[in-house]
């Protein structure tokens, strides 16, 4: 995937987003945002109000008063048209992202046939495709629907969605059977079973998420709500009131600026932005190559305890690497390489191709085989491979190399272990604690050293881990390796705690403990045997390249089939509910400043001496008022990249996240609108607004 | 300051901070279940209610026990106080009092308020003292710790389905809390000179010649519970202004710690139970950072004396003593104002309406705050936890995670549960309040003409609505419109918090609890303790900012400006 740094903002989006942010003035579909409902409301209100005004001739108080309420009536609309257009813009962005993806998903012909084994087939459109239909896809084809692979093997193009240009290879059964619609066949064929419902991919959920309409309020977004509501509420009683209040205290407050104080007080700002904060928190995980199924699933990963993370591909590279030979008394070092190296020559495992490669590279080999070598290939009933010679090799005729206890007892019988020689007893024991693999190397059927077998950590992976424990996730490795090398491994790459011969049982059962504890769990899979424990964990993230088991029971799949991506999915969720937190927080903070600027404006008339309370020395009621509003519909607008970006996140503890969030977003809050207001004070009154 | 001034309120602050630590560990105890001397009499009154004291309560069954004993507690006394002509101990011969005085003192003190728009000595019998207003003033303040110590509960306990069974709560809460306490209490008032006899009034002639009626009865019992209690109804009608009520500087000492010493402990309960100290003394110091903001404003408005008077013979070198009394002078009179405002309780020892403006509106914005400083006895706790609610929910994102308050989830429930209940507070005392300034029925209890009258609406709802009792004397309370509008705001407000935070209660024990690690949400220590007496600022203040300015806020600056009204 090209690293293109992405604009925020270009003129389409901004075009697009500007007519929807009229469009959604329709109340049935403000009414979803309630505090800009209430914004659109009292809006409505004073255009009345500016109406009956200019009907009596500006009865009320001259000229002077009418371009008042007509210049707060506008400032007031664009309060809400600023909320709508932000929310436009996440959702245009999100929905651009979505095109794209969509454009893979064009309608396709599809080649239906009847059952496995037949190949004639009938041509139908993708759309008329129904779960459960059996597809042909030859070389050239798109894969119409996604589906798994029953019949057949081909390398796939799947750069469409995932970025990576170089094909992967599908088959039936295993934990790489799963196709994706709008990916390209590149060679052979494949019978795919379509295993969508018509509408309903992964990328149809991802745009119905990505786009406003069908997008529904995650949890926390809901109870976000009820609290604005709640403050909404609030100051509709006190700014009601007001006017019984000031009636006592002989003055006549006009409606207009009632309402204008109604709506600076409201937490317009978060109200408006909120929205567009989960849009584009969903956006960034899609541009991660991350599709969610749900914005829950999103919210709940910044609530992650636990990570469970596969050693293999997440913490060390995939495949082991040969590291040393370690003959026993009596065989060179040389020799042993040299076994081992034509051992494994046919060994097309990265761990063989290792091996030969270190050979090679140490001793300076460079051996074949010959043509007349049998080799024996690796199966799970021998757990080992190896080469049978022709004569005429001075070391041997038969090579075996393997799993330390298969080799051992092919070569020495029954009695394998009593057999063993002490030195390579040893060295296989050491390996092992050590964290590496051992394989075994036997020649005629007697043992002739060690193949030291290495995982390599990640580079990086252990600050990550740092990291996260600042967060304070921990993270427990999980490996189908015996303990004694897991925790070596474990120790090396700086997980918390580990389990080791791991199976699908362990795992799930690991993941319902911590959740009994009260703990959140996050981990990723892929194969048919993970679907269990995926659906149990809260968060699952499903490799796009697994089964369709898996994907069906994780709720987010990672397109790039990265099992580290867990760890930015982790971040993305904290970086929108920080971004949640901080405007709700700024948004309430600004509410003090705004007082001081309405307040003396407001009552002045009836207690000159309120103007000690007029701090920011505002020219005049009317533009003290003004200012208030017009800052309050800016401060959404300067605030949108904030929304659409998140606040800045550094991995870090509560503590020290909290104390500067507040310092940042709470203190700022109190000071920035004096500044602000202050500021369009001095502009209206230096332009003679009013 | 003056040194003498500097000790006494040392010395008051001393006696709180050693014995908020002893009484929040015995009631922990208590409620705990592991206090039992007088188990003999538990099970007596258990057997008499039929409870099974090991059965406990869903928070709604809990709710329903507090609402039903309050109403029971209200019909008594209500029935009481109109047929106490018909009653016993009545030696002044007093009447029976008009319906709506009746409703209205019936729920004042069934909700802990104490608001009296009656006179004790002028219009109630002995055995309307003793019998209505006396047990109220224990069972209403029982029912409020027994209610803070249930949602202490809930927040404690692990996926649980109940609370606590009200009737064991109250019951120990009276026996091994309140009884005991205002028994010392009372027997130090008695030796400080505080009346307890069941005399007639005396006459006597003073020795100017005049006649003069000496009111009598069994004060001091009544004393000890109307402050340990932070009921605050006063025995005689100026309360512990009064000579007999409250004779003696020691006497005063011993009342002003009395209102405080069972919040301020209840704050450490809760740390007991919910099994980190921490969490108790985050909330006690967000309380005294209040307190202590709150005395220092109203003790320099107070000292500044009014500059009105300056061009007048008066000596204001002693501050503002208008309404105060000479034996305790300003100190004493800030002390107790602030504490009595900010635990919801009530009784005073000078009048409120004759503090300074910026005084006066110290007083005001603590009952407005909701009564979460220190807070009456249960009351202030949980009001106090609603705005952790509160400020876990607005904050708590920020660190990354949804809210969780010690490991439990804040969600769209509570969230919903803690917003309903903190609409009383602008629903009674803004919105009953601006029906006040505006009919003319209630506009006729106003005794002053401009800013000062609006403090005296403002002050009369949130005493009502904060369950606090104390009033601005010059506001005419006893009218069959406020009687009844005031009744009605001493319910919203003390059953809307209950109710809330009730059900919050029981959907937080409901759910599990996420260990704490780095990642979660610190609730103890010094930031959090800022983060959470800034959302109380901000939202009270933002709350009632616009009114108090047209208020205190005004009274103030014209006072300054040498304007009168």
């Amino acid at each position: 995937m090209t690293a293109k740094k992405e604009a925020l903002l270009d003129a389409t989006l901004i075009r697009n987003a500007s007519l929807a942010a009229l469009a959604k003035l329709d109340p049935r579909v403000l009414i979803r945002n309630p505090v800009m409902f209430v914004t659109g409301v009292v809006a409505g209100l004073s255009t009345l109000l500016l109406g009956a005004d200019i009907a009596q001739g500006g009865m009320q108080g001259g000229t002077e008063n009418t371009v008042l309420i007509a210049l707060l009536t506008l400032w007031l609309w664009l309060t809400v048209l600023f909320a709508n257009f932000a929310e436009a813009v996440a959702e245009g962005r999100g929905k651009a992202r979505a095109d794209s993806l969509r454009a893979t998903q064009r309608e396709t012909l599809a080649k239906r046939v009847r059952d496995t084994e037949s190949r004639a087939y009938q041509e139908v459109s993708s759309r008329a495709l129904a779960q459960g239909d059996l597809l042909l896809v030859e070389a050239g084809d798109i894969v119409p629907a996604d589906g798994e692979v029953v019949v057949g093997i081909a390398s796939v193009d799947e750069s469409a969605i995932t970025g990576e240009s170089a094909p992967v290879i599908r088959e039936s059964g295993g934990d790489r059977s799963a196709v994706t619609g709008g990916t390209r066949v590149v060679s052979d064929w494949i019978v795919v079973r379509v295993t969508q419902k018509p509408g309903e991919s992964f990328l149809d959920r991802m745009i119905g998420l990505v786009e406003g309409a069908q997008r529904q309020k995650t949890p926390n977004e809901i109870a976000l709500t009820i609290l604005l509501v709640g403050m909404s509420l609030i100051f509709l009683i006190v700014v009601g009131s007001l006017e019984f209040f000031a009636h006592y205290s002989g003055a006549l407050i006009p409606v207009v600026f009632l309402v204008a104080l109604l709506v600076t007080l409201i937490p317009t700002t978060i109200g408006g932005l909120l929205s567009a904060i989960g849009i584009a928190g969903m956006d960034r995980l899609a541009k991660a190559n991350v599709i969610a199924k749900s914005g829950r699933a999103v919210e709940a990963a910044g609530d992650v305890d636990v990570l469970l993370l596969d050693k293999t591909g997440t913490i060390t590279f995939g495949n082991r690497m040969a590291d040393g030979f370690i003959p026993v008394a009596g065989i060179s070092e040389r020799a042993l390489a040299e076994m081992a190296l034509l051992a494994s020559l046919a060994d097309e495992t990265a761990e063989g191709r290792s091996i030969v490669e270190l050979a090679r590279r140490k001793y300076a080999l460079n051996l074949a085989a010959g043509p007349d070598a049998k080799f024996v290939p690796f199966t799970a009933q021998t757990r080992m491979s190896g080469v049978d010679l022709p004569d005429g090799w001075r070391i041997g005729r038969r090579i075996r190399k393997g799993a330390a206890d298969a080799v051992l007892a092919d070569a020495l019988g029954e009695e394998a272990k009593a057999r063993t020689p002490r030195d390579l007893a040893a060295a296989v024991e050491h390996i092992a604690r050590s964290g590496g693999t051992p394989l075994v190397v036997s020649v005629d059927r007697k043992p002739a050293g060690v193949i030291h077998l290495k995982d390599v950590i990640k580079p990086g992976i252990r600050e990550r881990f740092a990291e996260l424990r600042a967060m304070g996730i921990r993270t427990i490795m999980v490996t189908g390796d015996n303990p004694l090398t897991a925790a070596a491994i474990a120790a090396e790459a700086g997980v918390d705690d580990f389990l080791a011969e791991a199976t699908p049982e362990k795992k799930l059962e690991l993941i319902r403990q911590e959740q009994a504890d009260g703990r959140l769990v996050a981990m990723c899979g892929d194969g048919s045997n993970d679907a269990p424990a995926l659906a149990q964990a809260d968060i699952g993230v499903a490799m796009n390249d697994g089964t369709p088991a898996a994907k069906e029971a994780g709720n987010l799949i990672d397109l790039d089939s990265d099992p580290t991506k867990l760890i930015e999915v982790v971040m993305v969720g904290k970086q929108m509910l920080i971004s949640r937190g901080a405007l709700t927080t700024f948004s309430i903070a600004n509410d003090v400043a705004k007082y001081f600027a309405i307040i003396p404006a407001l009552f002045v008339g009836i207690y000159p001496q309120l103007q000690a309370l007029n701090v920011m020395g505002l020219g005049s009621p009317g533009s003290a008022i003004l200012s208030a509003v017009i800052f309050n519909a800016l401060i959404i607008v300067a605030l949108i990249p904030l929304a659409l970006r998140g606040v800045t996140y550094a991995p870090s503890g509560a503590a020290a996240l909290l104390r500067r969030n507040l310092a940042v977003y709470g203190l700022g809050g109190l000071v920035v609108p004096f500044v602000g207001i202050k500021a369009i004070d001095l502009l209206i009154n230096a332009v003679g607004l009013l | 300051m003056s040194p003498t001034d500097l000790l006494q309120i040392l010395l008051f602050l001393a006696l709180i901070l050693a014995l908020a630590p002893f009484l929040g560990a015995y009631m922990a105890k208590v409620f705990e279940g592991r206090v039992a001397f007088l188990a003999p009499a538990e099970r007596a009154i258990y057997a008499a209610c039929g409870t099974d004291a090991s059965e406990e309560q869903s928070w709604g069954r809990y709710l329903g026990a507090v609402l039903l004993f309050n109403l029971t507690g209200f019909a008594l006394l209500f029935t009481l106080l109109l047929t106490q002509h018909w009653l016993p101990w009545n030696p002044a011969g007093m009447t029976a009092l008009d319906w709506d005085l009746a409703f209205n003192t019936a729920v004042s003190f069934v909700t802990n308020t104490n608001w009296q728009a009656y006179g004790g000595e002028s219009t109630l019998s002995y055995f309307s003292q003793m019998a209505g207003l006396t047990v109220q003033n224990f069972v209403s303040a029982a029912t409020g710790i027994a209610v803070a110590v249930a949602i202490t509960r809930g927040i404690a306990r692990r996926q649980a389905r109940t609370l606590g069974n009200f009737t064991v709560d109250l019951t120990r809460g009276v026996l091994y809390i309140l009884l005991p306490l205002s028994i010392l209490v009372a027997l130090a008032l008695v030796w400080q000179g505080v009346p307890q006899n069941l005399a007639a009034y005396v006459d006597a002639s003073t020795v100017e010649g005049a006649q003069q009626i000496l009111a009598q009865g069994p004060a001091a019992s009544q004393i000890a519970i109307k402050q340990l209690g932070t009921n605050g109804g006063g025995f005689f009608s100026v309360n512990s202004a009064h000579p007999y009520e409250n004779p003696t500087p020691i006497s005063n000492l011993i009342q002003m710690v009395a209102i405080l010493a069972i919040p301020a402990g209840l704050a450490l309960t809760y740390g007991h139970m919910v099994g980190d100290k921490r969490q108790g003394w985050a909330i006690f110091a967000a309380m005294g950072v209040l307190f202590l903001a709150g005395l220092a404003v109203t003790y320099w408005a107070e000292m500044q004396g009014n500059p009105l008077l300056a061009s007048l013979p008066v000596d204001q070198a002693a501050g503002n003593m208008e309404g105060k009394e000479t034996r305790f002078g300003v100190v004493n009179s800030v002390l107790w104002a602030v504490s009595t405002t900010a635990a919801s309780n009530g009784s005073v020892n000078a009048m409120h309406d004759s503090f300074t403006p910026l005084g006066g509106l110290v007083l005001l914005l603590n009952i407005q705050l909701g009564e979460i400083i220190y807070g009456g006895v249960g009351a202030g706790l949980y009001g106090m936890l609603l705005f952790v609610v509160l400020a876990v929910f607005i904050a708590g994102l920020m660190v990354g995670r949804t809210p969780e308050y010690l490991g439990k989830k804040i969600e769209a429930r509570e969230v919903k549960l803690a917003v309903l209940g903190m609409l009383s507070m602008p629903v009674g005392i803004l919105g009953f309040g601006a029906l006040a300034a505006v009919l003319p029925v209630a506009l006729a209890s106003v005794q002053d003409a401009g800013p000062h009258g609006l403090s005296e609406i403002l002050y009369a709802y949130s005493s009502a609505t904060g369950n606090n009792g104390s009033a601005f004397a010059g506001y005419g309370a006893d009218t069959p419109y406020q009687n009844v509008m005031l009744g009605l705001a001493m319910i919203l407000g003390r059953y809307a918090f209950i109710a809330a935070m009730l059900a919050i209660a029981g959907s937080l024990a409901a759910k599990k609890i996420a260990p704490p690690s780095a990642g979660s949400f610190p609730t103890h220590g010094p930031l959090f303790v800022g983060l959470l007496v800034g959302t109380i600022l901000i939202v009270g203040g933002l709350t009632f900012f616009p009114v108090l300015a047209l208020g205190p806020v005004a009274e103030h600056l014209a006072m300054l400006a040498g304007t009168r009204f």
